[in-house]
């Protein structure tokens, strides 16, 4: 696979800023001529990665590869690679044509090759007429060409874009969507680009790589990463999505919202927890009682454009997402299928919070730093253990008063009947929460544990 | 009158009473001869007296000079202040912006002590020191500003489009600092036009400039010839201000 047509090869990246760590082990590798984009949300290390390939960064550890020569210690301005800033950063004490040659008159190309270079270029992004323009003057989209002509008249070996359409209203984004995607295709020049925006990425990429907190979750193809996703994250990221918790039985056999489904997955094993993702359109309304797997009652349609986005309760008591090109009324009793082709089987990352901890006292143990109150009956004083604790098991305040410890909501999970809920604490690590209760996103929370739901066991046990 | 714009009358009257007036005053006594009577004589004197001229221009070339070396000096140290890198604590911004915290004239008579007590001989290089020690901070302030606000992808764009540190430097963050330069050199120069103070400690009255002249006549009560000279310096003053303008629109 990495072979000759690999542009870019990264391995092992990892940065720091002090003692916080913004991307853990990066692998990741460019074939020439792709269009790679980098997604994930705000600050989930995409836009630092970019930064190290652009050369503004110098990593912590770990290598970048151009071409197979390593270029860690090149500065940017010897790399054959230009940039297209997120807020253009077009010279404002230059014109149009300045801006855009100004990588050129660095070289000391000859000033008719200059002018000649300028026209082509700025013709490729329509902007032929704008050359003794003041930058100020120009509209967002135009500063967005005249930032995309600047970068590309230095013949880049790859052309890295950093978030370039988030500042253009939505009409604008979609034309300049299909002209980068033209262009990519007319130079041949490798792309690398940062976004947050899941659409774009889909529209625009050969290959997405979605990262999260510092780790690529999954690379692949547009198609690949809709239709399979690894884990939840991916899964709700990318697209709308039903994700819930379920029970591989055997090969081809899983349990989810209380009934059973044939699905195409294997190798789970037998008995195993999962998480199922079922895209909302792949749920389809049927009058066939023979095909009937489970039903429903509508509880809320509303017209998308497209399609109609329903919101069912199922018989069993679970909540979906349904979209279908054709409208139920609600209140109505509705039949429901999925295809086993649809069902999308996830290893589930884990099944409880479990935390390497320390019996620090009769009935105390420690783990996050910080000490709670346990059982610690068959433990002494100093043994390193592991702390089990069930995700329905924590509880969660709004208040600090009573909490053993705080931190914030960094990610919610709707499952169907319940949340799931990724917190992050304030000294550091996660705690992962099952709740009935709302929480919005980045809510200081109180976290309490209650003695008994906290479960030791020897250390060394292995996880699971 | 509505009420929002009422509350600018307080001001209004400050401006008339203590700018508008006395400009007018300078005016009226630059035309007027000893008796009152209108006359072009005292602009006339200072044009055909060759000691006033060569003050007037000692006085520019002196200005001129300080301000090159507050520029000089003060660039670097602004541009030290606002690299992050370089310098981590805003203390040190504030170490330079103390000095102005210190009147003025305190500081220069502790410089003339100092310069005595050395053994220095006090004369043009004494007051050029005097005069870019207590201007200096006026000049980095700006420049220090203008770069601090600087977006600092402007310099990345550029090294990214192939400039080495020095070709960033001279193609992007100079040209984009010279609204700040141009703030520094007004607040340098003009003042150092009219100084007399510094003059007078740190050159012993050796160095007369400008601004000492004009103490002088009006200590000497020759209001109407001090009247016409500080007119001259006022137009000075104007023209440097225009230019500046027409300077700033350009870029």
């Amino acid at each position: 696979m990495r072979g000759k047509d690999t542009i870019i090869n990264i391995e092992g990246l990892s940065q720091s800023y002090g003692d916080k760590q913004v991307l853990h082990d990066i692998n990741l590798y460019v074939r020439r001529g792709e269009f790679v984009t980098l997604l994930g949300p705000s600050g989930c290390g995409k836009t630092t990665l970019l930064r190290l390939i652009a050369g503004f960064l110098q990593p912590t550890e770990g290598r970048i590869l151009l071409e197979g020569r390593d270029i860690s210690g090149i500065p940017p301005y010897r790399r054959p690679l230009n940039t297209v800033f997120q807020r253009y950063a077009l010279f404002p004490h230059l014109d149009v044509y300045d801006n855009v040659a100004f990588g050129l008159k660095l070289q000391k190309v000859p000033e008719d090759e200059i002018e000649k270079r300028v026209k082509r270029v700025l013709k490729l992004v329509s902007m032929s007429d704008y050359e003794d323009r003041d930058v100020n003057s120009l509209s967002g989209g135009q500063q967005q060409r005249v930032a995309i002509a600047r970068a590309l008249i230095n013949q880049p070996r790859v052309l890295l874009l950093d978030e370039p359409l988030a500042a253009l209203d939505l009409k604008m984004r979609k034309d300049m969507q299909i002209e980068l995607k033209e262009m990519h295709k007319k130079l041949g020049i490798t792309f690398i680009y940062v976004t947050h925006d899941q659409e774009e990425a889909l529209t625009l990429s050969d290959t997405i790589v979605v990262m999260n907190e510092g780790i690529i979750q999954q690379i692949g193809t547009p198609i690949d990463i809709y239709n399979e996703p690894v884990n939840a994250f991916v899964a709700d990221f990318i697209g709308d999505s039903n994700i819930l918790n379920g029970k591989m039985f055997r090969d081809r056999r899983v349990a989810f919202i209380k009934h059973e489904f044939d699905c195409v997955d294997e190798g789970f094993g037998e008995n195993v927890s999962v998480d199922v993702v079922v895209r909302p359109e792949d749920i389809y309304f049927t009058t066939d009682p023979a095909k009937c797997q489970f039903t429903a009652k509508v509880n809320s349609c509303t017209f998308k454009g497209v399609h109609y986005e329903m919101w069912v309760d199922t018989d069993t008591g679970y909540e979906l997402m349904i979209q279908d090109y054709d409208p139920y009324p609600v209140g109505s009793e509705v039949m429901l299928y999925i295809d086993p082709d649809d069902i999308q089987v996830m290893k589930k990352e884990r099944r409880f919070n479990s935390y390497d901890a320390r019996v620090t006292g009769e009935g105390k143990v420690m783990f996050l730093d910080t000490e709670f109150a346990c059982h610690t009956e068959g433990f002494n004083i100093g043994d390193q253990v592991r702390a089990d604790i069930r995700f329905e098991r924590v509880d969660l305040l709004d208040h600090e008063e009573g909490a053993d410890l705080t931190g914030n909501v960094v990610f919610i999970l709707y499952k169907g009947d319940h949340y799931h809920l990724t917190v992050k604490i304030a000294g550091g690590g996660h705690i992962w929460v099952d709740t009935h209760d709302i929480w919005d996103k980045g809510d200081f929370v109180g976290i309490r544990i209650l003695p008994e739901d906290i479960k030791l066991s020897k250390a060394l046990s292995g996880d699971e | 009158m509505n009420k929002r714009s009422s509350w600018a009358l307080p001001y209004f009257i400050f401006l008339v009473l203590f700018v508008v007036l006395p400009l007018l005053l300078i005016i009226v006594y630059a035309l007027q001869d000893g008796s009152g009577r209108f006359t072009l004589s005292n602009l006339g004197k200072f044009f055909t007296d060759r000691d006033s001229l060569s003050t007037f221009a000692l006085s520019l070339e002196v200005a001129i000079e300080n301000t090159l070396l507050c520029i000089l000096i003060g660039y670097p140290a602004a541009y030290i202040l606002a690299d992050k890198q370089l310098n981590r604590s805003a203390v040190t911004v504030v170490l330079f912006i103390l000095p102005m915290w210190i009147n003025a004239l305190m500081r220069t008579l502790a410089t003339a002590e100092l310069f005595t007590m050395a053994g220095v001989h006090l004369g043009k290089g004494t007051l050029l020191f005097g005069m870019c020690y207590d201007y200096l901070p006026f000049m980095i302030y700006p420049i220090y500003n203008q770069l601090n606000k600087m977006d600092k992808s402007y310099a990345e764009a550029a090294q990214d489009l192939g400039a080495t540190p020095g070709e960033v430097f001279r193609k992007v963050t100079l040209p984009l600092s010279m609204p700040g330069v141009w703030s520094g050199v007004m607040m340098v120069f003009m003042p150092t036009v009219s100084t007399f103070a510094i003059a007078e400690f740190l050159t012993n009255n050796k160095i007369k400039l400008f601004g000492t002249i004009i103490q002088e006549n009006i200590n000497n009560s020759m209001w109407n010839y001090g009247a016409a000279l500080s007119l001259v310096m006022l137009v000075i003053i104007a023209i440097t201000t225009v230019l500046q303008k027409e300077d700033a629109d350009e870029s």
